[in-house]
């Protein structure tokens, strides 16, 4: 049996202001990612790339389409959970241009922080954190603050958060904007292991040209409106 | 081996993060807080020490000049032989003629001021529980002092045109005003009082043709009943007589604590009111300040999925710890210093547990801003480069 889309999106669209000054930032978008799959989505500044990452994150509400997440229709003209913040507790991972990591937290706290907040005990919080900081490599930083991390470990770490809870979809806004080209490539590395590992849906904004031959499909942006996707690897 | 974790106080960790800042912001606000505990502390003080002159008297009734309140709260002055009629009233046990009067006197160089209160020896008005020395024996030129005023036992003082010698000393004995009491005779006050000097005195014949006024006048005759005698019964009975006026021990002190304190109490209260409006105000705006710092990780936490009282909680647990650790700094401050107050500082535990709820409360009301501040933050900040 054939696997079915975690994010399926059908008919997106999303206007800011009204009248003369309205934006349309998405039109009519649609859009499936599978399981297992990295997917990049590109396109110049302001073609609305955040914008549906802002969508697909249930931070930014559309104006009219639907979209279904992990197969539990989230949007249908309207939210269809009131709990947004759970549902991206639950089900979505998110890693920052500028890993986003909290100054005031070590590594391992960082990484646990988003499991004790999905109810873990403090313990689970940990042993899971020291697990996901191992599998990615960055387990004898554990201690160090954000402040004493290079841009790579700090991504990762980074990274170790977003699968803190164990996500279906993984959103991620220009990861490697901040990287050079050696640690572009390791942090890609990474999320494809996880895509692959975990099942999970891994979707990338970038502008960075040198990843996107990493994406198995790209899909481009122009002015709201979703071009052509290019498949890449197989 | 298993993994043992604590929970992740947000708040706490932040604090930590920034707890050089943290610190000195505490200890701002603890100088402040140290100040409204003190005031409250010098109001206690002025209440006990105002008390403890009338308390130290002895006295069960207090027989005064007619429709006047007592000489604490205006002028009252009696014939000195109207203690033998109060004295001879059925229930009293004793009777003695008091007299009050601010002096001025010269000290190793210095000018200090007393309260000197004229009492009789052996009866109601003397002074009480000499600490060291003796009570007043002579009828003249002897005096017990409090401690305050920096005399030594068998220090010789001036006090108008007599020298009196320092016999005895009492503790915590001061005025309102805060001037420490020396005791002396009843009949040395009222030389005290009445003496002029040559010139003036010579004046002074010549003006009345030498028919010169009683000086046996006393401010108030305070009464000890036997046992079993109603006070409140016994001062009806004298306010009888039109030209005296009675006031229980207990209407004395009301007298004392409502008039005579009552401004000191107000202006302490505002200046109090002021205080903990400036606290509020600090403390808002580093709450404030605080939580503008950490826009992008509240973004963060939102963006993963932090419920908002998750958010409010790591907000009103730092004001509060601000609160908590500034009170606790503040207190220990004035505790270690209260010895170099001019006036008596008393910290009472309940004053200071009602003062901490206070601070907990303006430190609720101070986060409101920063806590309103947070709720608006939208998560999607947090994917802004």
């Amino acid at each position: 049996m054939a696997e079915l889309p975690i994010v399926e999106i059908r008919g997106i669209s999303k206007h800011f202001g009204e009248g003369p000054a309205r934006v349309d930032a998405l039109r009519d978008v649609s859009l499936d990612v599978f399981p297992g799959t990295v997917v990049g989505l590109r396109g110049p500044s302001g073609s609305g790339k955040s914008t549906l990452l802002n969508v697909i994150g249930c931070i930014l509400e559309p104006n009219s389409g639907s979209m279904r997440l992990n197969g539990e229709l989230v949007y249908d003209g309207k939210w269809l959970r009131v709990d947004l913040r759970g549902l991206r507790l639950e089900k979505i991972g998110f890693i920052f241009q500028a890993h986003n990591l909290l100054p005031f937290l070590n590594a391992w706290e960082n990484v646990a922080v988003a499991r004790i907040l999905a109810g873990a005990s403090p313990a689970q919080a940990k042993s899971r954190a020291l697990e996901l900081l191992s599998y990615l490599g960055v387990e004898r930083r554990k201690d160090a603050m954000p402040g004493e991390l290079s841009g790579g470990e700090a991504q990762r770490i980074a990274i170790a958060r977003a699968l803190a809870n164990d996500p279906r979809i993984v959103l991620a806004d220009e990861p490697t904007a901040a990287l050079d080209s050696q640690r572009a490539g390791a942090v890609m590395d990474l999320l494809r292991k996880v895509a692959t590992e975990r099942r999970t849906a891994v979707i990338v904004v970038t502008h960075d040209e040198k990843i996107f031959d990493r994406f198995d499909r790209i899909y481009s942006l122009r002015d709201g409106a979703m071009e052509a996707p290019h498949p890449q690897a197989a | 081996m298993p993994v043992t974790g604590r929970d992740v106080n947000l708040a706490l960790k932040d604090i930590r993060h920034n707890l050089g800042r943290f610190l000195l912001t505490c200890l701002g606000l603890s100088l402040l807080l140290g100040i409204v505990l003190a005031m409250v502390g010098i109001y206690r003080g002025l209440i006990l020490e105002s008390l403890g002159l009338v308390r130290a008297a002895g006295a069960q009734v207090w027989v005064v000049e007619g429709d006047t309140r007592g000489p604490f709260a205006e002028a009252s002055r009696l014939p000195g032989d109207m203690r033998r009629v109060v004295a001879a009233q059925w229930g009293v046990a004793a009777a003695g003629g008091v007299s009050y009067q601010n002096v001025e006197a010269q000290h190793r160089g210095r000018t200090r001021r007393l309260l000197v209160v004229g009492a009789q020896i052996a009866r109601p008005g003397e002074a009480p529980l000499v600490v060291e020395g003796r009570p007043i024996q002579r009828s003249r030129y002897e005096a017990v002092s409090d401690r305050a005023a920096g005399f030594a036992l068998g220090e010789q003082i001036k006090l108008g045109r007599d020298t009196f010698t320092v016999v005895g000393l009492t503790e915590g004995l001061v005025a309102s005003g805060g001037d420490p009491v020396l005791f002396i005779t009843l009949r040395d006050a009222q030389k005290l009082q009445f003496d002029l000097t040559p010139a003036a005195a010579r004046r002074e014949a010549a003006r009345t043709s030498g028919a010169a006024g009683t000086t046996d006048t006393v401010n108030a005759i305070l009464v000890q009943l036997l046992p079993g005698v109603d006070a409140k019964r016994f001062a009806q009975d004298i306010a009888r007589w039109k030209h005296l006026a009675a006031l229980t021990q207990d209407e004395q002190e009301t007298v004392l604590a409502r008039s005579v304190i009552d401004r000191a109490r107000r202006q302490i209260g505002l200046f109090t009111s002021l205080l903990l409006t400036v606290s509020t105000v600090i403390i808002g705006l580093i709450i404030y300040t605080m939580t503008i710092d950490k826009k992008k990780s509240i973004a963060t936490l939102k963006l993963i999925g932090a419920p908002d009282r998750r958010i409010v909680g790591l907000i009103v647990q730092q004001a509060l710890a601000m609160g908590t650790i500034s009170f606790v700094a503040g207190a220990a401050l004035i505790n270690a210093g209260q010895g170099y107050f001019p006036r008596r500082v008393v910290l009472e535990p309940a004053d200071a547990a009602t003062l901490f709820g206070v601070v907990l409360v303006v430190c609720l009301l101070a986060s409101a801003l920063g806590v309103r501040t947070a709720l608006k933050i939208d998560p999607a900040s947090a994917l802004a480069g």
